[in-house]
Order: structure tokens, then sequence, then C-alpha cells
């Protein structure tokens, strides 16, 4: 899958369905859980989410909010995961 | 069980005194720090005698701001131990603002006259510069490296009263407005014995809990429950588990786990965020009961968590509900362990118009479902109060108000409020009625928003906002949003700007969600910005939250 796919994918989810805003602009090094956006419950739903829509799995120790916390981050820890498989 | 006739605290600590594990603390990467009864007795004792080398003694107010951690936990029980009143504080984190945390934590050091803030190391410079009490490094006072089973300090403990305050748990909001619940020995162990009994408490139970110490279902369900019967607790952090749901369902099948108590948004929040993959190989067939506490208690929740978790061995059986509150020390209800809770279907229209719970049939649209939180526990009274204070008939919806032998003795050094009427009885706060003995809870009279199992007052987060620039200075308001995904209410801002540019708009949203997580720890999910005049105010000028949360839902909500 493209980067640009993968991109496209997890911001529609992080807008829609974290931030609850369609029109929110998110920057891709936006800080979406230092930023205020979303709580760390967000964590547990980008791994639920990541692994369904990706098969990827990201296990616990990776899924921080040092790690996860901006759309950049989470799109190349996405195709780190697919590369791995 | 059999539930030792102790005077105060510190006579059932001194039972404790065996190879038998009393805790098992699970660090974030899940290994496991356990400690027997007798290393942990060991332990109080030196940290007690460390705590009076630094001058602290009876009656002195001592802040435990820490993480949840075993040295917080010993340190508790040092203060205690002293005849020092210990009080559990949430400690400073990256995501909360230094300055304003340790300006809220001097201004509650003046007040309350604190003697003594017990802090990680790396935070003591800080707290120095910040407060006038003393500030303990907690690694001076409990060596998390040596557990001996024999105190090296012949140390007695204090010969504290049973009217003695053994502890403070603080209400929520900000600082300034916090108030110390003052808890006595007596009053604390009236409260373990007779819940105990509801719960039914056996000796072989295990104990899982991520719940906070310094909220009142963490302290007395997760932490001095299991301590003074004698049950193994396994513990581990809140900040570990939100991120990592499956720690908590990993540590119930590892430890045997039989009793777990949680709000009602961690019901949805392991239904909906713990992988399948991580679910493989788990039973928790062994629970006796998941105990749903300290927010409104939702069946869809118990629901979701049930058709989760089945193939795990969950059943509605385990499922229970309990209606506390610091004031009285923790529980005032209790549902029946092993059997599912009640649930009454009544009419919405006669709740709001009649303030009467009427049943109406199941498949009614206009009905909704309310979920039993049981009966009271052995040593609490429990009416349904109306405007005047005067007890309503069953069914009949009014404020909550409780009588028990475990309330409060008053809040700490507030002579000015007297949480108590002449006859000794506590007002909630809390709306509901009771049916056939069953406490059911419906609202709040205050505008209190429960968001996942803390309490927040709306008009502190308006604060936050009206300092942000943008924001026109008194014309924010804060609102909860029931939220059926999440199982609690979220946060929701309505706000008055005269900016109409977008990035300056985006900028405005930015400085407020930032302002709202580092200065209250809470995340406000909805925020509105909107033109002058859109905010309804009342005949009085003040800013109508109701209306302004139907106004919001009917025009802006997404």
């Amino acid at each position: 899958m493209r980067e640009d796919i993968i991109r496209t994918k997890i911001r529609t989810f992080i807008i829609e369905d974290l931030i609850r805003d369609e029109e929110y602009a998110l920057e891709n090094d936006e800080g979406i859980i230092t930023g205020g956006l979303m709580d760390s419950f967000a964590l547990a739903e980008l791994g639920v989410y990541i692994e369904e829509e990706f098969d990827v799995y990201i296990p616990d120790a990776d899924l921080t909010v040092d790690q996860m916390d901006t759309l950049d981050q989470i799109v190349i820890r996405v195709m780190r995961g697919m590369k791995e498989d | 069980m059999q539930h030792p006739q102790t005077a105060t605290l510190l006579d059932a600590l001194a039972l404790q005194d065996s190879d038998t594990p009393v805790l098992t603390f699970l660090h974030a990467d899940e290994t496991a720090q356990p400690l027997t009864r007798a290393q942990f007795r060991a332990a109080v004792q030196r940290c007690a005698a460390a705590l009076q080398q630094q001058g602290i003694g009876p009656r002195d107010l001592v802040i435990i701001a820490d993480t949840q951690s075993v040295v917080s936990i010993v340190a508790f029980w040092g203060a205690v131990w002293l005849g020092a009143i210990p009080s559990m504080f949430p400690t400073l984190t990256e995501k909360l603002d230094p300055q304003i945390y340790m300006r809220n934590m001097a201004e509650l050091v003046e007040r309350s006259q604190v003697r003594a803030v017990l802090a990680d190391e790396n935070f003591v410079l800080l707290f120095r510069q910040h407060t006038d009490a003393r500030v303990i490094a907690l690694s001076t006072l409990v060596d998390n490296g040596a557990w001996d089973d024999k105190p090296k300090y012949d140390l007695p403990p204090y010969a504290a009263k049973p009217e003695d305050i053994a502890f403070l748990q603080h209400s929520s909001g900000t600082t300034g407005l916090q108030k110390g619940i003052a808890l006595s020995h007596a009053a604390a162990l009236n409260q373990l014995r007779h819940y105990s009994a509801a719960i039914d408490l056996r000796d072989q139970d295990v104990i899982v809990s991520w719940l906070p110490l310094y909220h009142d279902m963490g302290l007395v369900a997760g932490f001095l429950l299991p301590f003074v019967q004698g049950i193994h607790l396994v513990l581990m952090s809140p900040f570990a588990w939100v991120a990592h749901p499956a720690m908590l369902l990993r540590a119930i099948h590892r430890y045997g786990g039989t009793l777990c108590w949680l709000p009602n948004f961690a019901y949805n929040h392991c239904a909906r965020r713990i992988r399948e993959r991580d679910l493989e190989g788990l039973s928790l067939a062994g629970v006796r009961a998941f105990i749903n506490c300290s927010e409104p208690v939702r069946h869809e929740s118990h629901a979701l968590f049930v058709e989760k978790f089945t193939p795990l061995g969950v059943t509605w059986n385990q499922m229970a509900v309990c209606y506390a509150m610091a004031e009285n020390t923790f529980a005032v209800t209790q549902t029946r362990i092993g059997q599912p809770p009640a649930t009454e279907h009544v009419s919405r229209r006669a709740m709001e118009s009649d303030l009467c719970a009427v049943s109406v049939a199941d498949d009614d649209p206009n009905g909704v479902t309310i979920v039993s939180c049981g009966v009271p526990i052995t040593n609490v009274e429990v009416q349904a109060w109306d405007a005047g204070g005067l007890p309503l008939p069953e069914r009949y919806i009014g404020e909550i108000a409780i009588h028990s032998d475990s309330l409060l003795s008053g809040y700490y050094r507030r002579p000015d409020l007297t949480p108590l009427n002449e006859a000794g009885w506590y007002a909630t706060g809390d709306r509901g009625y009771i049916a056939n003995g069953n406490v059911f809870i419906i609202g709040r009279s205050k505008d209190l928003i429960i968001n996942a199992g803390k309490n927040i007052y709306p008009q502190d987060i308006e604060a936050i906002a009206n300092t942000i620039s943008g924001i026109h200075p008194g014309r924010a308001v804060v609102f909860g949003v029931p939220d059926d995904r999440e199982g609690t209410e979220l946060l929701a801002l309505v706000a008055e700007v005269s900016a109409t540019d977008e990035a300056e708009r985006k900028k405005i949203v930015q400085a407020v969600r930032q302002a709202v997580v580092s200065q209250a720890e809470v995340t406000l999910t909805y925020v509105a910005l909107v033109e002058s005049g859109w905010l309804i105010k009342t005949s009085s000028g003040k800013i109508a939250r109701g209306e302004n949360r139907r106004k919001w839902q009917q025009t802006l909500k997404k």
C-alpha cells in the first residue's frame, strides 16, 4: 500500500473517529495527544484500528505517546510494520 | 471471612505479619514486584522512623504526590504509623503545566497547613521552590531495592484513638476549591467491615486494580480494603492501563483475580480497545465480580463487555454495581455479588414532569433503562429528599441523602463548612429514587461532569478558556455530553470569538485544548467557536449551561 493512501486513511480515522471534526485541518507533525486533541485512550484505539485496517500489530511497548503522537510518526510505524510482515 | 475487631487501621495492619503476599505491583512492562506482609510491615516501620527523623509527628498533614508506586503505598502507612495524616495526590505529569501544578500545590500547603510533601526525587527541587512545606524525597524514606522481613527499627505505632483522623481524601476541582475530606479510623473500619460483608469478601479473593489511589474507589476498594483485610492486591498504574487495557485482563488471568472495580467508561474501553490477539489464551471465568462504580452506570456498557468477553468466560452474573462517595469513606450501596444488577425501564416523561419513576414496557421508545445501584450496605441509611429536605415516598425522585457511621468527620481545617445536617445526614447532590429497597441514581443536582471516572467542575474549565487570547472573557461555557461509544460524559466547550479567519480560529482552538490538558488534564472533545451574542444568558446575566447545551446539540453538534 502506498504511503499517501495509508496517510489519508489514518488521517480520516483520526479526524472523524477520534477528534470527531471532519473539517479539522490536522497537520502531519501536529501532536495529537500532547496537543490536547485526544487523551491517552487514543493510543489503544489506534492500536485496534491499525490492526484491523492494515493487519499490523503494534506491540504495547511501541504504542506510547512518545512514538505515536503525530500523523507522521504513526504512518512511519505502520509502514515499518507492513514491511516486517 | 473473619472480620477482626480492631479499633484503628494500625491494629488491622499489625495482624498482617506473614509470608503471605500482600501486594504484587505490576510495572508498565508487566514485570511483577511481589511483597509479603512481613516485608511490607518492616518497610512501613522503616519509613515511619525516617519520617520521624524528618520531624514528622502525630496529626501532621502529609501529602504524597507520586505516581502509582509501591513506595507511595509504604509511605501512606508509614505516616499512619506515626499518627500523621496522609493524603494521596496526583503527581506532576508531562501533560500538566508545572507552574500551574505547583501554584495549586502551594495554595493547598498554605490553606491546609501541610507539614510535608513526599515526592519523587526528580520533583523535590521544584516543590521546594514553590511551597513552604518540608519536601521529602520518597527514595529517602523507602528503599525500593531492599525488602527485609524484620524491622530494623523498633518504633511502636502511634496509639491512635478510633475518632482520630486517619487520612484525607481530596475532592476534585481546582485546588482553591478542593476540600480535604477527613475520615477517622472508626469511619474507615466501619466502612471496610460492612462493605466486606456486602461483597461477601473471602480470604482467597484476589483484587486486581489500576485505579488511582487519590480517588476514593482506588484508595478504599483498590488499596485499604485488601491491606486491612489481608487480601492479595495486584496493582498497576492507571497511565499504563489506559494505553494498554489488555494489561488488566492478563493480570486477572495470571494472578487468579476475583474482584475488580471499574468506572463505567472502562467497560467500553476494554470492550472496544483490546485487540483480539491480546485475548488469546486468557480466562476471566474465575472473576466473582466486575464492580461498576464512580460514574453513572449504563446497561449498554455491561452488555458490550459481556458480549466481547463471553469467549473468555465472562457472564452477566459477574456484573455488579456500587454507589459510593468519598464523604462516606466509599460505598453507600452494592448489588448482590453473583447476580446481574436489576434494571428498570421507566417513563422519561414522568421522570421529567412528575419527578416520579413510572415503569413502562421494555419496548416503549419513551422509556429509559436505569440500572440499580443495589441496596444500602448494612451501616448506611439512604433517603431521597424533596427540595425542603423531607424524605420522599418510594419511586419519587429527589436528592439522595445518606446517614452512616462511616461518614466524614468534616472538611479538614474548614470549620466554616458543615457537610452534615443536625441529624447527621449528608445530602449528596446526586438525584435518584428508591424502589423495593434498591437505590437508582439518575443524575445530579449540580453541574458536575464525570469524564472517565473523574469529577470535573465546568466552571474550572471555563476559567481556563477565559484566559485564552481571542476568546471573549466570560463568554465560554462548558458542559458534559453523554456518549454511548465511550460510556461516559465527554466535554464540550462553546466560546464566543470575533475572529473570522480560519487560521486564526484554528489557533484559538489549539490554544484552548492545550491549556485545558495542561491545567486540568482532561480533553475537550468538542470545541465550537461562535459569534458574539450566540450564548444564552439567564435573567441574572449568567451563562446558562443547560440551555446552551441544548442549543449546541440542536445547531452545532457534528
